[in-house]
């Protein structure tokens, strides 16, 4: 079993997030956006996992089946949004976004 | 096990960095599914084999092959101008300059931890099962719902809807094939 202290799986688990942030903040595709997300998602139920093994209790592994089910429910709903966003805009930039009306003049940014 | 650890730990880092670097869309879900895998192998051998196992069949099984299989419909090759004007190396300095800030804030609060001991025993999933169906019974229940809003929400989302247009509004050549169709 793991002998190393906590504090350096709790340091893992904060770079783990911090690329996550990292990427959603530099990239402009919405893909690379969700996929970061997933990164930040994954970091967060690690620490949950950790600190359950840390108190030899099992709520750390349930509170990441929880994390889970957010996250496979988040991935499909927006996906679909991705998959609706090309059809409309024939781009996955996520700065052509900002136009609210729908004109059509504007459409083919 | 603490050089596992390590080693788990420095491809699981290394291989999120080069997901979010990646131009090739496809390049980097395979980056993050082997990332997903050396995260599954420090839940192994920190005493958690049932998420171990969730995160091979759920995260790297079901998760990514949606990922996979949108882009693979999207058909997303060529990478965008847009991006690629964005992805100078420049543009990468303020978002490091706050997540480094962030992460020295994160070390000394994980610095107070400093002589914790993490557990030394294996936590069998039938604990984790026993705990799930009778403390969390109505978290459970919950997501089951949020499940079920999920898939609704994905199907109606993910309909192609056709335009519909008022009548009196179509295009020339369908009126045209309406007047035929009448006289």
């Amino acid at each position: 079993m793991l002998t190393i202290s906590m504090e350096v799986q709790i340091i893992f688990a904060g770079l783990l997030f911090l690329t996550g942030l990292a990427g959603f903040l530099v990239r402009r595709n919405i893909i690379f956006m969700l996929l970061s997300i997933e990164i930040m998602l994954n970091s967060a139920a690690l620490l949950f996992v950790i600190a359950g093994s840390k108190w030899l209790q099992a709520d750390g592994q349930v509170m990441f089946i929880f994390v889970l089910t957010v996250s496979a429910a988040e991935v499909s709903v927006g996906l679909a949004l991705i998959l609706q966003m090309y059809h409309h805009f024939r781009t996955l930039d996520a700065d052509a976004l900002n136009k609210l009306h729908d004109n059509k003049d504007n459409e083919t940014a | 096990m603490n050089t596992i650890f390590f080693i788990a730990a420095a491809a699981a880092i290394i291989s999120s960095l080069l997901a979010i670097s990646n131009r090739n869309a496809i390049h980097a879900l395979l980056f993050l599914i082997l990332s997903l895998l050396s995260i599954s192998v420090i839940f192994y051998i920190s005493g958690a084999p049932l998420i171990a196992a969730l995160e091979v069949i759920v995260y790297a099984g079901a998760i990514m092959v949606l990922f996979i299989f949108v882009v693979m419909m999207l058909n997303i090759g060529v990478e965008e101008e847009t991006e690629k004007s964005w992805l100078k190396p420049g543009m990468w300095i303020l978002p490091s300059i706050l997540a480094s800030i962030l992460l020295v804030i994160f070390i000394y609060a994980a610095h107070l931890l400093h002589n914790e001991k993490t557990g030394s025993s294996v936590i069998e999933p039938r604990q984790v099962g026993i705990s799930l169906f009778t403390t969390y019974l109505i978290a459970v229940e919950i997501s089951g719902v949020l499940l079920l809003a999920g898939i609704v929400g994905a199907y109606h989302l993910g309909k192609q809807k056709k335009k519909v247009t008022h009548r009196f509004m179509k295009g020339a050549d369908q009126e045209n094939t309406e007047n035929t169709e009448l006289n």
